[in-house]
C-alpha cells in the first residue's frame, strides 16, 4: 500500500481578490474579466469562497450502452457463469487474479486497472444497481443521472450538488461532448459542453480574418465598458456570460493546446481525459468534469469488441493518472466510472448479451479505498435471469457528494442514503 | 421610470416599427425588415387580429402533412403472443432471440420515425404563415410536457402534438380535459398503472402542481383523492379507454368538494379554482412577455392577475386574452421589449425568417438545438423547458453564435473553409428598400431590424468602421461580415 496523502485544502492565491477588496462595488466577474482580458492566463474565473474545499475535482466517466459486468469482473469460480455463457465466458486461465478475491478475476484486457488497484489507486465496486431496474438505455441512464426513478423535475445529481457548493461559478462543470448531460442540470443551468476546444469559440473569425479584431472590440472591451450601466437584467446577464465565455474560451484553448507531460494512448476516451488533465493543469475553476465512451451495447459478437473497449478504458485511466501524477495534481482528482446497467447472465444466440441489471462501478485516485469492494452478485439467486444488486448506486453518490465535494447529499439526491465505504477513511471535508 | 401595468390597448398612433418588430418577435419568430414594415402599416389592431385568428390564414400551400405510420409499434398478435409463451416455456433460445431482434428492429424504426417527426415540425415552424400557431404549440408542448425518451412511441407523441395543435388558441379548459385522455400523457405519467387497488398519484400530482394550479394551492390529501378520481383512465392500442373495473367508485373529497368524482370532474374542480387562471396566465406571461428568472416582479404580478380575470371571464378561451395582451400598453413597455432570452427555436427560426437565410441542413439545425438544450418532442422532464437564463451558458452561447454563422454562410465551423462562393444567400435584399446606402444607414437599419433594444454607440460605431473599411462600398461580402457580427452580439440573444 502506498502512503495516503493528507487531504488539506490547497492555498490558492487569487490575484482577483485584492481588487475585490479595493473596489467593493465592482462585481466579481468584472474583476476577473477585466484582468483576464489583459492577461487571460493568470486569473481564476471565480473568486475563492471560504469553507469550500475548492481544490477537489471529480471526473465522471460514462460508459454508455450497458457494460457487461460479468465479463469485466469475471466470477470464474462460479460454475453457473460457464453454464450461462458457453461461447462468451472468459476462461479462468485468462483472467487476471485479484489479491484476496477467491474465484473472481479481471478481464485480461484490464491489466492497467489491476495495477492501479494494487497500487492503491483504484477500486471496483461490485454489484451496483437500484430497485426495480429499467432495461431501457434512456430510462436507466436518466435514473443514474437524476438519481431518481422518474426523471424527477429534470435536475441531475451533479447539478443539484453544484447549486450548493458552486452557486456563482459559471464554469463549475465541463462536459466533453455535444450536449450537457442531464446529470449536470441544476437550478442554475447545465454544464459547459463542447466536443473539442476548437468549437468552444466564435467560428466567424475563421471565415473572414478581418472580422476577428472587430468582433473582439465589440464582444470584449465594448461589452465590458458598458456593462455597469445596463439596466435590462437579461441583457446584463447575457453580456456577463458573453464575457465569461470569451475568457473561458481563451483559457480552455490555451490549456488544451499544451502538450501533455506523459504519453496518452489512442482512442476517444484517452483524448477526452487528456483534455481534462490539461484543463486541471491550467487551474481552471472547474470542480466536475464529465467524459464518456460508447459502444458497450454488445448484443452480437461481443467477445472481441468488448475486450477492446475494456482495454481502451483501462489504458486511458492509467494514462490519465500518470499525467496527473506528473503534474503533481493526482491528490486532487477523484474519478468515478459507471454504466447504465449490466447485461443478462445468459448469452444470446448472436454471441452477445442483452440488457440486464446490476454491474460494477469503478473509482480512481489515491483517495479511494482500493481493491475489489463488496460482494459479487449471486449467480444462483437471480431475478428473472438477471443479477440482483448489492449496492445502490446512490450510496456511492452519497459518499462522493458528502465526503469529496462537500455537498449535502440528501439535498442533492432528494433523500438520504447510507454512504458506501468507497473512499479512504481519511477523506473528509 | 414606472412600468406600465395596464392591459388597456396602446393607442394605434403609437404603433411604430419597433413595436411591430416586438410583436412579430413575441407572437411569432420575427421577420424581415419589409415584413415588419408591412405589419406596422396594418396598424396595431389589424396586425394582432391577423396573428391571433390564424385559422383564417390558408397554410395548405406551405405545409406538407406528416408521414406517420400509426402501426409502427403494433403490439404482438395473438399468434405471436402464443409463440412467445411457448418459446419461454420450452426455453427455445433461438426463437426468443429471433423475437428479441424483431422487437429491437421495431424500436429502431420507431426512433427513426420520431426523428422524422422532429424534422417535420421544425420545417413547419420555419415555413408556416401562422407563426403564432407554432409558438402556442411550443408553449403547450412545454406546459403539458411529455417526452419521446420516456413515452417511446412516436405515434402517441404525434397524436398528442396534433391534440395540442387543435386547441392551441382555443380553450384551455378543453385542452386540459383532452390531456387526461391523451395516451402519451397517460403513459408518460403512469396513469395506465393507476388502479383503484393501487393508485398511482403521478398524473394527479402534476395536474395540480405543473399543469393547472401551481405549488401551494393544494394538499397531499388532494393529490391522493385526485389520483382516485383518475383511476381507470388508460389506453389501448393508441386509443383512450376508460376501464370501469379499474376505477374507484367511492366518494372523494377534493379541494373541499365531495362526490363520486371521475377524472373529468377532477379537472372541472381544478378549473374552478381561482389559482388556475392565474397559473395559466403566469405561464403565458413567461412565454410571451418576460422570463421572470429572478422572481415574479410586482408589476408582472399585477398584469398576471389582470390577465387571469380576462381568462376567467372568457371561460378559458385563449384568443380573446391573447388579443388583449398583444395590444396592451404593458406589452409595449420599454422594460418588456428586449427583455426576453430567445429559446433555441426562436434563435434559429428567427434567424432564418428575419435575415431571410436559406434553411440549410435541417439535421444540422436540430443537432445544434439539442446542444443548446432544446430537442422538440423531448422536453427534459414533466416540468418542460425551464427557459430564460437556463438557455444560456458559456458553451451554448458559442453554439448560438456559430449557428447564426452557419445559417448566414452555409459553413460549419472547422469543417468547411471560408470562401465567398457557395454562400447561396442574398443579403442585399435586406437593404434594397433603403433610399441611401451608407455604412451608417445600413448599420442602423439592420440593428433596428434585428436587435431588440438599443446597442451602445461605441459598438454601433465599431460596426460602422467595419462597413467603411473598403471605401464604404456596401458589398455582399461586407453585408455578410456585418450580419455575422450582429448575430454574435450579446443583444442578438434577446427579443
Amino acid at each position: 500500500m502506498t502512503d495516503k496523502p493528507v487531504f488539506t485544502r490547497r492555498e490558492f492565491v487569487h490575484t482577483g481578490l485584492a481588487i475585490v477588496s479595493t473596489v467593493p462595488t465592482m462585481p466579481a466577474f468584472l474583476q476577473n474579466s477585466a484582468l483576464a482580458i489583459a492577461d487571460p492566463a493568470d486569473v481564476p474565473l471565480t473568486a475563492s469562497r471560504p469553507g469550500v474545499p475548492e481544490d477537489r475535482i471529480l471526473v465522471v466517466i460514462q460508459l454508455s450502452g450497458g457494460n457487461d459486468g460479468l465479463n469485466t469482473v469475471v466470477p470464474y469460480g462460479m460454475r453457473q457463469y460457464y453454464d450461462a455463457r458457453p461461447m462468451l465466458a472468459v476462461r479462468e486461465r485468462d483472467t487476471l487474479a485479484i489479491a484476496r478475491a477467491d474465484g473472481i478475476g479481471l478481464h485480461p484486457r484490464l491489466a492497467p486497472l489491476k495495477e492501479m488497484m494494487e497500487s492503491g489507486m483504484a477500486n471496483v465496486v461490485q454489484g451496483v444497481g437500484y430497485p426495480n431496474p429499467n432495461r431501457s438505455h434512456f430510462a436507466s441512464m436518466d435514473i443514474y443521472h437524476t438519481a431518481s426513478a422518474g426523471s424527477g423535475k429534470g435536475y441531475g445529481w451533479l447539478g443539484r450538488a453544484l447549486d450548493q457548493v458552486e452557486p456563482d461559478n459559471s464554469t463549475a462543470m465541463i462536459s466533453i461532448g455535444k450536449e450537457a448531460p442531464l446529470a449536470s442540470k441544476g437550478k442554475r443551468g447545465s454544464a459547459v459542453a463542447f466536443e473539442n476546444a476548437n468549437l468552444f469559440r466564435w467560428a466567424g473569425a475563421d471565415l473572414n480574418s478581418t472580422l476577428s479584431s472587430h468582433y473582439n472590440k465589440i464582444n470584449r472591451a465594448g461589452v465590458l465598458s458598458e456593462l455597469a450601466g445596463v439596466e435590462n437584467e437579461q441583457a446584463a446577464f447575457v453580456m456577463r456570460t458573453a464575457l465569461d465565455a470569451q475568457l473561458a474560451s481563451d483559457r480552455v484553448r490555451a490549456a488544451v493546446a499544451k502538450a501533455p507531460l506523459t504519453p496518452f494512448p489512442q482512442g476517444s476516451l484517452a483524448g477526452q481525459l487528456r483534455m481534462v488533465a490539461s484543463m486541471i493543469r491550467a487551474e481552471l475553476p472547474t470542480r466536475v468534469y464529465y467524459v464518456g465512451m460508447g459502444g458497450f451495447d454488445t448484443h452480437g459478437n461481443q467477445a472481441r469488441s468488448h475486450g477492446n473497449l475494456l482495454g481502451q478504458f483501462a489504458a486511458a485511466m492509467k494514462a490519465f493518472y500518470g499525467e496527473l501524477k506528473a503534474m503533481g495534481q493526482q491528490n486532487r482528482v477523484l474519478s468515478l466510472a459507471f454504466s447504465e446497467f449490466g447485461r443478462r447472465v445468459t448469452q444470446n444466440a448472436s454471441q452477445g448479451t442483452d440488457h440486464g441489471t446490476a454491474g460494477p462501478m469503478y473509482m480512481f485516485g489515491p483517495m479511494v479505498r482500493p481493491g475489489l469492494l463488496g460482494n459479487h452478485p449471486s449467480l444462483t439467486k437471480l431475478d428473472r435471469g438477471d443479477l440482483i444488486y448489492n449496492v445502490d448506486f446512490r450510496c456511492v453518490y452519497t459518499t462522493v457528494l458528502s465526503q469529496w465535494l462537500g455537498a449535502d447529499a440528501k439535498k442533492a439526491l432528494g433523500r438520504a442514503f447510507k454512504p458506501a465505504a468507497v473512499l479512504d477513511r481519511k477523506v473528509t471535508t | 421610470m414606472a412600468i406600465n401595468t395596464s392591459l388597456a390597448a396602446l393607442d394605434e398612433k403609437y404603433f411604430d416599427f419597433a413595436h411591430a418588430r416586438h410583436l412579430l418577435n413575441r407572437a411569432g419568430f420575427g421577420g424581415t425588415p419589409a415584413q415588419i414594415e408591412a405589419l406596422r402599416d396594418m396598424g396595431l389592431n389589424r396586425a394582432v387580429d391577423l396573428l391571433v385568428d390564424f385559422q383564417k390564414i390558408d397554410d395548405s400551400q406551405h405545409l406538407p402533412a406528416a408521414k406517420i405510420n400509426a402501426d409502427i409499434l403494433k403490439p404482438p398478435t395473438k399468434e405471436q403472443r402464443r409463440e412467445i409463451r411457448q418459446a419461454r416455456r420450452s426455453n427455445d433460445q433461438a426463437v426468443l432471440d429471433r423475437l428479441e431482434v424483431m422487437r429491437r428492429q421495431q424500436r429502431q424504426g420507431d426512433r427513426r420515425q420520431s426523428e422524422d417527426l422532429g424534422r417535420w415540425w421544425m420545417a413547419r415552424i420555419i415555413s408556416t404563415p401562422r407563426p403564432l400557431e407554432e409558438k402556442l404549440v411550443l408553449l403547450w408542448h412545454s406546459h403539458f410536457a411529455s417526452n419521446y425518451r420516456t413515452v417511446r412511441d412516436s405515434f402517441l407523441m404525434y397524436r398528442q402534438h396534433m391534440l395540442i395543435r387543435k386547441y392551441a388558441n382555443g380553450s384551455f379548459a378543453k385542452l386540459a380535459h383532452a390531456m387526461i385522455r391523451d395516451p402519451a400523457m397517460i403513459r408518460f405519467l403512469d396513469n395506465h398503472n393507476n388502479h383503484k387497488r393501487k393508485p398511482n398519484e403521478n398524473l394527479a400530482r402534476e395536474l395540480m402542481e405543473l399543469f393547472m394550479l401551481g405549488e401551494g394551492n393544494y394538499t397531499e390529501q388532494d393529490i391522493k383523492q385526485g389520483a382516485r378520481a383518475l383511476t381507470g383512465y388508460t389506453f389501448h392500442d393508441n386509443e383512450f379507454v376508460f376501464r370501469q373495473q379499474m376505477h374507484d367508485n367511492g366518494s372523494k373529497s377534493i379541494l373541499g368538494q365531495k362526490g363520486n368524482f371521475d377524472g373529468d370532474d377532477f379537472v372541472d374542480i381544478l378549473l374552478k379554482q381561482p389559482a388556475c387562471p392565474r397559473f395559466v396566465c403566469y405561464k403565458l406571461y413567461r412565454h410571451f412577455v418576460g422570463d421572470l428568472d429572478e422572481q415574479v416582479t410586482p408589476s408582472a404580478r399585477k398584469i398576471i392577475f389582470k390577465m387571469a380575470r380576462v381568462l376567467a371571464a372568457k371561460r378559458y378561451r385563449l384568443s380573446p386574452l391573447l388579443k388583449t395582451l398583444f395590444k396592451s400598453r404593458h406589452f409595449y413597455d420599454p422594460s418588456v421589449m428586449a427583455g426576453k432570452i430567445k429559446s433555441p427555436v426562436q434563435l434559429i427560426v428567427g434567424t432564418v425568417r428575419a435575415l431571410g437565410t436559406p434553411t440549410r441542413n435541417l439535421d444540422v439545425l436540430i443537432d445544434a438545438m439539442s446542444s443548446m438544450g432544446q430537442r422538440l418532442f423531448n422536453p427534459p422532464s414533466v416540468a418542460g423547458w425551464p427557459g430564460g437564463r437556463n438557455w444560456i451558458n458559456t458553451s451554448t452561447l458559442f453554439v448560438r453564435q456559430n449557428m447564426a454563422t452557419y445559417l448566414i454562410t452555409g459553413k460549419l465551423p472547422y469543417r468547411d473553409g471560408w470562401s465567398q462562393r457557395d454562400v447561396e444567400y442574398e443579403p442585399m435584399a435586406l437593404v434594397a428598400e433603403l433610399p441611401k446606402r451608407t455604412p451608417e444607414t445600413v448599420v442602423d437599419h439592420l440593428l433596428s431590424s434585428f436587435v431588440a433594444g438599443s446597442v451602445a454607440v461605441q459598438r454601433r460605431d465599431q460596426l460602422v468602421t467595419f462597413m467603411g473599411e473598403r471605401g464604404g462600398r456596401i458589398t455582399e461580402e461586407r453585408m455578410i461580415g456585418l450580419l455575422l457580427m450582429i448575430t454574435a452580439m450579446p443583444e442578438y440573444q434577446l427579443c
